[in-house]
This record gives C-alpha cells, sequence and structure tokens, in this order.
C-alpha cells in the first residue's frame, strides 16, 4: 500500500497544540509529513509536551544541518514518532555558531545519548546538559576518538581532512584528493554547467 | 635458478642435499600462519578463502591465528581508518620475525574508494607491505595469488645470514 501524502489530522492537531501552548516560528508540510519550526529556548518544554501529553514516545533521530555562511549557521532536527498509530513530526530549532550549544534530551528519550553524542562529534554543537558531561566534564566522541580537534560535518572543514596528532592513540592527516572534491551544485544550467567540479571552501 | 634440492634415489636412499636457505625458506613459505586483519567486506574474501572451495590449506596458510603471537602473514582485510590504525601496527609490532604482510584490496593498499578525513590512506604509511592484491574486494583467487607470490618471494630470501649476524657472520 502506497503511503499516504496527507499529514493524518491527528498530527496536524498536535501541531495546532504546539502553536497555541508555544512560539512556533515556522511550521511547513511535504510529503506527508509535518515539520514544526520552534525555538532553542523553549525546546525543552516543547519535547516534554510533545512527550508526555501528546503521546510521542518514540525519538527516530536526530540530526543537524549546517548552514554555513548564513545566520543563525546550525539547525538542530528532531524526528519523532507516534508508535501506536505510526504518526510522524519533525521539530526543528535554530542554533547559531556564537552560542553552539543545545539542550540535551536524553532524560526524555534515551536514544538521544547517542545521536547527542554523534551531532556534537560531527557538527561541534554541545550538549552542557548531555549526562556525559556530568561523568567526564565533556560530552564523548562517538565515532572520532576523543582528542581530535576538529568537527568533520562542517562546511569549512575539508573533505581531505587535516593533519592532527594524539600520541598513542590516533593521528590524522590529510589525504590526496588530486584536485578535488569533485560535486555538482545546484543548478539550472546546461550539462557542461552541472559537470562536478572540484570545490574546496577555504 | 637452479633447483635448489639434489635428490638421486638410486645412490642417496633418503638423504637429501639442500642449501640450508632452501630448506628454512621451504618450511616458512608452506607454513605460513595468517594474522586475520578483517577490518571491512574484503574479510568476507578471506573467509571465503579459508573456507572448502577455495582453501588455503592447500598452501599450508589456513592456520588463522587470532594471536599475533603465533602469526607469520599479516593480511589487512579492508579498510583502515585513523582510529584503527595505531592498533593495526601494534598488532604487528607484536608478531614476532620473520613477518611479511599483504595488502588486500584497494582500502589497505591506498585508502581505495576513501579519499576522506577518516582513512588511513594506504598501511604501508604504518608497516612495511610485501604484497599488494587489487580489486574492490580482490576474489579469493587474486588473495591465493598474492600468497603464492609472497611464498615466491620467501623463497629468494636470506634466511640464513638473517638468523644471528654474530653468529654466522663467518660461515654465510
Amino acid at each position: 500500500m502506497a503511503k499516504s501524502l496527507e499529514v493524518p489530522a491527528a498530527t496536524r492537531n498536535a501541531a495546532t497544540a504546539l502553536a497555541a501552548k508555544f512560539t512556533v516560528v515556522s511550521q511547513a508540510e511535504f510529503r506527508g509529513e509535518l515539520t514544526v519550526t520552534v525555538t532553542r529556548d523553549q525546546f525543552r518544554d516543547v519535547a516534554h509536551h510533545c512527550k508526555d501529553v501528546l503521546g510521542f514516545d518514540y525519538l527516530i533521530d536526530i540530526s543537524s544541518v549546517d548552514h554555513f555562511g548564513s545566520e543563525p549557521r546550525y539547525e538542530m532536527v528532531y524526528e519523532l514518532q507516534r508508535l501506536a498509530t505510526a504518526e510522524h513530526l519533525r521539530l526543528k530549532y535554530t542554533v547559531s555558531e556564537d552560542d553552539a550549544t543545545a539542550p540535551s534530551v536524553v532524560d526524555l528519550w534515551a536514544t538521544a545519548d547517542w545521536h547527542e553524542r554523534e551531532v556534537y562529534d560531527m557538527m561541534g554543537i554541545q550538549f552542557p546538559t548531555h549526562p556525559d558531561v556530568r561523568e567526564v566534564g565533556h560530552v564523548r566522541r562517538i565515532l572520532m576518538w576523543d582528542g581530535y580537534p576538529f568537527h568533520p560535518l562542517q562546511k569549512d572543514f575539508p573533505l581531505a581532512g587535516r593533519e592532527s596528532n594524539m600520541p598513542d592513540v590516533a593521528f590524522s592527516s590529510a589525504a590526496p584528493l588530486a584536485g578535488g572534491p569533485f560535486v555538482t551544485s545546484p543548478s539550472t544550467g546546461n550539462t557542461e554547467e552541472r559537470e562536478p567540479r572540484s570545490r574546496e571552501m577555504e | 635458478m637452479s633447483t635448489p634440492v639434489a635428490y638421486d634415489s638410486k645412490v642417496e636412499g633418503n638423504v637429501i642435499f639442500t642449501k640450508l636457505d632452501s630448506a628454512i625458506n621451504w618450511m616458512r613459505k608452506n607454513s605460513l600462519w595468517p594474522m586475520p586483519m578483517g577490518l571491512a567486506c574484503c574479510a568476507i574474501e578471506l573467509m571465503a578463502t579459508g573456507a572448502s572451495r577455495f582453501d588455503i590449506a592447500r598452501f599450508g596458510a589456513e592456520v588463522m591465528r587470532f594471536s599475533p603471537r603465533q602469526s607469520d602473514v599479516m593480511i589487512v582485510a579492508g579498510t583502515v581508518t585513523y582510529k584503527m590504525a595505531l592498533a593495526v601496527r601494534r598488532i604487528w609490532e607484536q608478531m614476532p620475525e620473520p613477518k611479511w604482510c599483504i595488502a588486500m584490496g584497494a582500502c589497505a593498499s591506498s585508502g581505495g574508494m576513501y579519499r576522506s578525513y577518516a582513512v588511513l590512506q594506504g598501511i604501508d604509511r604504518l608497516i612495511p607491505v610485501d604484497v599488494y592484491i587489487s580489486g574492490c574486494p580482490p576474489r579469493p583467487e587474486a588473495l591465493i595469488e598474492g600468497l603464492m607470490r609472497l611464498q615466491r618471494k620467501i623463497e629468494g630470501e636470506k634466511s640464513f645470514a638473517a638468523q644471528k649476524p654474530e653468529l654466522t657472520g663467518k660461515l654465510a
């Protein structure tokens, strides 16, 4: 059975309930999925409300987006689901580069632990209320090793990588890219203009 | 190269004449115990090579040892990330001499398709490699070919002279 491209009425009602209680910056629909953008300051309360009142008991994923060059630079994305009815709700809020911190939701959804570690590891957004901070003083990395000085998914980090050295733990050096990475950019140009080209940010 | 073994059944009975190097090398090359450093999909082909259809027991190399102390040849099968790199070198350093290394597949040889911040661009940046095998992943036949090339390489080594130079210097 093809998935319905309509947002379920119950999800729409949930979004309305959120808008009545909190500041909703924007709301968008795409292919049957509802996205609600809120503010970082209210996000903890919104998450609480979504879980305890609206019944979104399952956190599918947390991801982060780097809008390099625009302000606020980062964006956090939370995918929620109500398991009983398979309803999906996406929450977003922006995070500025000057204060790149986000509230932890590990106490609401335990699965957020590793997701938040990954967001910190790859994007450099801090979670001051993450349980790791209480235990070891900082959010532990999850993919790269502790002590790696960079956050590789930031847009200004080169694909080739950078030199680093943690004695007895790990080292890294830049990979030879021979002019690459060869990437396509969004464009309405002809085939020649759309050709993958070398693009390196500095 | 002339044959390393002289044997005439009519006059010599059970006696074989050979060079010490040839005897040592013959024993070494036919009992290469691999250290399976399986890090990615190449390890699946490595397992296939060890199983019955390809059966590296035919080359005396079926004794996969998960202790570096008992291994002769490290088969680096897969992508070596920077996070794993020093662990691989540590295991290599724990292997007793004589030891050899096979870089199996594109990733272990050169980083392969991972021109990336996370991947070591070839295990030869950390440890000396004797045989590189191309392929992504290489088929078991390719690994066996690499193993046979390593055997040919071992045949030509000056094994006796490398034993204890202070004792063998005058003899060799």
